[in-house]
């Protein structure tokens, strides 16, 4: 048994503009769960790919099994023995568990693919790692759970000595979480390794021997769990003190802003994504909806914005019904909406940050007259925005992709909130920011609370939800599972309602 | 600022030497001289007043045809129908022109010209709609749609519209009244104007009007552009009828001013060059000016070099082909000049045939 | 992935494919000699649009566009009758129309994969240049002297009445077709290249991460399937028409892109798509020759194109027919 099963050694890695590693050592020892712990930026993913052979280090060596190598591609560090289990999986959705599982590695029968010899193999290794699954199922038809399975599956019919899991946990329930956490212990049993990179600090403290804290490209942190807590993490990975919940008043709730009687919205493939929702969302308060996402938490958004219109139910905001209005409409409305994938549909990377700062309200006074836009008034307004959300930018007419996730995200919620919003829909609304960035939305949002806005908070961030919420909706396969007040929600709780557990 | 011009047009001025370079060796190997050959090509297409007027006819179109390319690009669309659209507006104008008599000018040619303009809107719009509601892909469609419009104009002016005076067995329309014929204004032909003015008023509506933000956004991210309450469908149908009606235009100055006529089998490929001025251009609309007066050039000045040097006058083609390769493949020229890649000049398209 | 279909669209397709054999039956009773010349000309429009859609189905399997498939035909044509014209021989023509298609194939992967230009781009530049070259290149005087190739009946299979005919009294270059039909599928759906262009068109991340080069087999398969677009020049000068002209490709390079569509993409459904606008083209000659309904000829000409544009908008909207994953984007490591 080696000593060291992987390890970085002084691994520099730059990139143009960015340090993303910096003088980086780890060492991941058999049969040990090292948690790599860092904000978005802070040079996890690229060390990562540097020990899968994604990336030749500037400087520094990658040690395998206590042996030095100079990695020349991922099949070089799948050869020596290293697996990884990417965050978005990397699988074929319309090839058969089987297929995805023997993709580049195919056993072969007078010259042709054999997918017998495949399948008996792979049932032989769920069998023995206890990971059941159907090898001949196509994977775009299994629960993301299972996908994950299959990707655990492709590393160890590759005789993976080290399992490195990037954020694995984000698309499970807490139960799903923790049974996969079961699963990686006893897969620490056989003496394989685990590198496990996160951002969940909780996660961190319940499973890993060792903990390594990266922030700016550099280790600025080696601990165990027994020597350190949430807050001693977050301090580490953000350099001061973090407040990691922000203060949150009691909520007075007002008039009915939004309610949604018996709705019913089919999703793209025509299939039913909600069943029958029901629920109301006051002004001065914040619905906290609880999902693992997948169960209809996309067609709910879409639906209230405009962009899906449902087959069944009646949908108001603020009295009048809308149900089938255009986004155009609802936003008329007094409605505002933080897209939950920002790159996709909260900005346009190439027009610049005055253009993006009016993206949805162009149409409007004062922004043009007639169909003429007003370039100096959209250059003020930007300019507005910038300032008081904070947004880093040299100027406005820089493009947006110059900006950071981070501020691209403040300058989305910057140019909803410039309007007077009685309805705000936040869908993911810190998702993949810095915990900087994430302190200053979460205070803005509960702003807008207490100035009386309604707030619909959609996330998959258990914490976030609890942390903001004053209600709590579950949404479970289409369906809202329950709703409770904050005061009487906890963890265990919403996790079961998360997974369909109803009592 | 000046020093992003001199980067924007460096790339296809280089990729025009290149391609004049390749051409030389071309005529090399048909045993003819290159400055003989690329010397009657400038004097026949600046060489004297009559040349320049040519040039600024040859222009005319391929600005239409770069505008029409361009326009739909902007909105993310590749629009390759301008052959057809073309030969649309060519006849339909022309069809207006030589039907109707009795109307003094300042009616009669307008309503010609916008006979063709309507036609190539349709034309154009018909492959947007498609593309909007099923999601056909307006490349397929829009090529299709030009072998259609090349037989429905060859049976027009073949049949009900055919110029059957004299002993005429051609397929050709009638000349068209003079009240329906585009006149010069001086050396300069109101034609070429005419495109100049729609290339500005292209330029102008994209960057300075909320239609034409609208267009811009679902050109570059059309889920964006969705999210903010923008209709795509109407955009992309709308944009493909503006960039149809462009074309179309092209035709009509043709017919109108050029020829005074629609002659089937005439301005076969004027349609596909608006792609390479497109391109050349970068999808600027005011860019598609310099680029269709160099490609106007070339072919005003093409039958003179075949005169005196020789060659035939395909070369042309040849070598729009070799500076449409270096333009769109900008890394060879970057390369040469020891430029810096920049992703974001890279013009870029890119999807599958179905709804994405 | 082998294509499976859903019971009921079995059961549609056979009932077509029935009510389709009974109406032959009862023209051919009514004219044989018409019929057979009309079901021939069919397998000879499709032999072309075939070797298209197989050419451009490789690509895009793999991830990458090809428009160019038509300034493949054109090209290769030129080249294969010029070849065979000079050398006087049919297989050296045939081999430098194949060499031509795969030196234009090489040259779409280098814009396409190598330079990542974008793909419709790419293959547009390959269409204008087509043109302009063979259009410079043209010389009037040159004919193919030894003519083209003639049909080799394959023994007694040849004499069976009407299919014995069609299928199998044909040239050598449409039984070359028909055989690389199951080769191609055995290839795309069995082997292992297959399989892994089959992953780089729908997740090229996921190739990637088990080691597989992306962009080298992109590379490899789009010049490898230029040869099969040559293929389909030489056919077109050296055993459909028997000489070249100018664009004489006439956009059957963009029909194959809707044949292959239409085909979802497999060699068996395109050459079923191909004999179905096969079908159309050689009604339209049968048509133009014996002036039967007093349809213009321009009519009866647009009737493939007409026929394109609705295919390719009701495949649209059936929905089935979906693209692989990864089409027409670059794709970019890490």
């Amino acid at each position: 048994m080696s000593e060291v099963l992987l390890a970085a050694q002084n691994v520099t890695k730059q990139f143009p503009g960015v340090l993303a590693n910096d003088d980086v050592s780890i060492r991941l020892r058999p049969g040990r769960i090292l948690a790599l712990l860092g904000e978005n930026g802070a040079g996890k993913s690229t060390l990562v790919n540097v020990l899968f052979g994604m990336y030749r280090p500037d400087s520094g060596q990658v040690v395998i099994k206590d042996e030095t190598v100079d990695l020349h591609g991922p099949d070089d560090a799948i050869s020596r023995g290293i697996g990884m289990v990417h965050q978005h999986f990397q699988l074929v959705p319309p090839m058969r568990v089987v297929e995805n599982i023997v993709l580049g590695d195919e056993p072969t029968k007078r010259g042709l693919v054999d997918l017998d010899e495949a399948r008996n193999r792979v049932v032989e290794l769920s069998e023995r790692y206890g990971l059941e699954i159907d090898p001949d199922a196509l994977v775009e038809d299994l629960p993301v759970g299972m996908q994950q399975r299959v990707e655990i599956l492709k590393a160890l019919y590759r005789n993976a000595d080290v399992l490195i899991m990037d954020e694995p946990t984000g698309v499970l329930t807490p139960q799903e979480a923790d049974h996969l956490l079961g699963v990686l212990r006893e897969l620490t049993e056989t003496g394989l390794g685990i590198v496990f990179i996160t951002h969940k600090l909780r996660e961190v403290l319940a499973i890993a021997d060792d903990i390594v804290v990266l922030r700016n490209g550099k280790v600025v942190g080696e601990t165990t769990p027994s020597q350190t807590s949430e807050s001693g993490l977050a301090e580490m990975m953000v350099g001061r003190s973090v407040v990691l919940q922000v203060e949150k008043s009691v909520a007075t709730p007002g008039e009915v802003v939004l309610k949604v009687n018996q709705l019913e919205v089919n999703d793209d493939r025509g299939q039913i994504a909600l069943d029958g929702l029901n629920f109301e969302v006051r002004a001065g308060e914040i619905l906290g909806v609880a999902g693992v996402e997948g169960n209809g938490q996309r067609e709910l958004v879409e639906a209230i914005t405009g962009l899906r219109h449902p087959s069944v139910g009646v949908m108001e905001i603020d009295g009048e019904q809308l149900t089938s209005g255009s986004p155009r409409q609802i936003t008329k409305k007094g409605v505002a909406h933080i897209p939950e994938d920002r790159e996709k549909h909260g900005v346009v990377a190439v027009y610049s940050v005055a253009e993006n700062s009016i993206l949805n309200r162009y149409h409007r006074r004062p922004f043009s007259i007639r169909g003429i836009l007003r370039r100096d008034v959209i250059r003020g307004h930007a300019q507005d925005v910038v300032d008081e959300f904070d947004v880093r930018t040299p100027n406005v007419l820089v493009p947006a992709s110059s900006l950071s996730g981070g501020n691209k995200q403040k300058l989305i919620v910057g140019r909803e909130f410039s309007d007077e919003i009685k309805l705000l829909i936040a869908a993911q609304p810190t998702r993949g920011i810095d915990i900087g960035a994430i302190e200053f939305i979460h205070r803005r949002i509960l702003e807008q609370r207490d100035k009386g806005t309604a707030v619909l908070l959609v996330s998959a961030e258990l914490d976030e939800i609890l942390g903001l919420s004053d209600r709590i909706a579950v949404l479970y396969d289409g369906k809202i599972m329950d709703v409770i007040d904050a005061q009487d929600a906890d963890r265990e709780k919403i996790g079961l309602l998360m997974a369909g557990i109803t009592d | 600022m000046s020093r992003s011009i001199l980067r924007t047009v460096a790339i296809p001025l280089v990729a025009v030497v290149l391609g004049l370079l390749i051409g030389a060796v071309l005529i090399l190997s048909q045993n003819a001289s290159p400055s003989t050959a690329y010397t009657a090509l400038l004097v026949g297409g600046l060489g004297d007043a009559d040349a320049v007027l040519r040039t600024l006819q040859k222009a005319t179109p391929l600005i239409f045809g770069g505008l029409a390319v361009a326009f739909a690009f902007k909105a993310g669309m590749f629009n390759i129908g301008g052959q057809g659209q073309l030969l649309i507006g060519a006849v339909f104008a022309a069809g207006v022109g030589f039907g109707i008599d009795g109307l003094p000018m300042v009616i009669h040619l307008p309503l010609a010209l916008l006979a063709g303009a309507i036609a190539g809107a349709i034309w154009g719009g018909l492959a947007g709609t498609l593309k909007a509601t099923t999601g056909a892909h307006e490349v397929i469609v829009t090529i299709m749609l030009n072998f259609v419009a090349g037989n429905l104009t060859d049976w027009l002016s073949a049949n009900p519209w055919k110029d059957n005076s004299g002993n005429n067995i051609v397929a050709r329309t009638p000349l068209v009244e003079d009240s329906a014929t585009i006149p010069t204004l001086g050396a300069v032909p109101v034609g070429f104007l005419l495109a100049v003015a729609a290339a500005a008023t292209c330029w102008l509506v994209l960057e300075r009007t909320t239609y034409g933000f609208e267009v811009r956004s679902v050109g570059h991210n059309r889920n964006a552009a969705r999210y903010s309450g923008i209709k795509v469908g109407w955009i992309m149908g709308s944009t493909m009828a503006v960039a149809g009606m462009l074309a179309a235009l092209g035709g009509a100055v043709e017919s109108l001013g050029v020829d005074g006529r629609f002659e089937a089998g005439v301005n076969v490929g004027l349609g596909f060059e608006g792609i390479t001025i497109a391109l050349l251009a970068r999808a600027n609309p005011l860019g598609v000016i310099p680029a269709a007066l160099l490609v106007g050039l070339m072919e005003a000045g093409a039958s003179r070099m075949q005169f005196k040097a020789g060659v035939a006058p395909e070369l042309i083609d040849v070598i729009q082909a070799l500076i449409l390769f270096f333009v769109a493949a900008p890394i060879i020229i970057r390369w040469l000049l020891r430029m810096r890649q920049d992703t974001s000049e890279q013009l870029q398209l890119g999807a599958g045939w179905g709804k994405s | 992935m082998g294509e499976v279909m859903k019971p009921q669209q079995r059961q549609l397709l056979y009932a077509g494919l029935t009510v389709m054999l009974v109406i032959i039956w009862i023209f051919y009773s009514a004219n044989g000699p018409q019929t057979t010349a009309v079901l021939a000309g069919t397998v000879r429009a499709a032999t072309l649009l075939a070797l298209g859609a197989m050419c451009g189905m490789i690509g895009e399997r793999s991830g990458v566009v090809n428009i160019g498939i038509e300034g493949q035909f054109l090209l290769s044509a030129f080249a294969a009758f010029t070849i065979a014209s000079m050398t006087g021989s049919l297989f050296m023509g045939t081999v430098a129309g194949i060499g031509m298609g795969l030196m234009m194939g090489w040259l779409l992967a280098a814009m396409a994969v190598g330079l990542k230009v974008d793909q419709i781009i790419a293959g547009t530049v390959l269409n204008i240049a087509a043109l302009g070259l063979t259009s410079f290149f043209y010389d009037r005087s040159r004919s193919l002297g030894i003519g083209k190739y003639t049909n080799i009946d394959l023994g007694p299979l040849a004499d069976i009445p009407l299919v014995g005919t069609v299928f199998f009294s044909r040239p050598p270059l449409t039984y070359l077709t028909m055989a690389l039909l199951v080769v191609v599928h055995i290839a795309l759906f069995r082997s292992v290249w297959g399989m892994r262009t089959r992953a780089i068109g729908e997740h090229p991340g996921a190739a990637d991460t088990v080691g597989i080069d992306v962009l080298r087999l992109r590379y490899l398969n789009v010049t490898l399937a230029g040869g099969l677009a040559g293929l389909g020049g030489a056919y077109l000068a050296l055993e459909a028409v028997g000489t070249f002209s100018r664009a004489m490709s006439g956009g059957r390079g963009f029909l194959a892109l809707a044949v292959m569509i239409f085909g979802r993409r497999t060699p068996f459904g395109a050459y079923a798509a191909a004999l179905f606008f096969g079908f159309t083209t050689a009604l339209q000659n049968q048509f133009q020759l014996n002036n039967t309904f007093d349809i213009p000829p321009q009519f009866v000409g647009m009737l493939p194109f007409v026929v394109t544009i609705v295919v390719v908008a009701l495949s649209g909207l059936v929905g089935s027919m979906r693209d692989p994953a990864a089409l027409g984007q670059n794709y970019e490591k890490g």
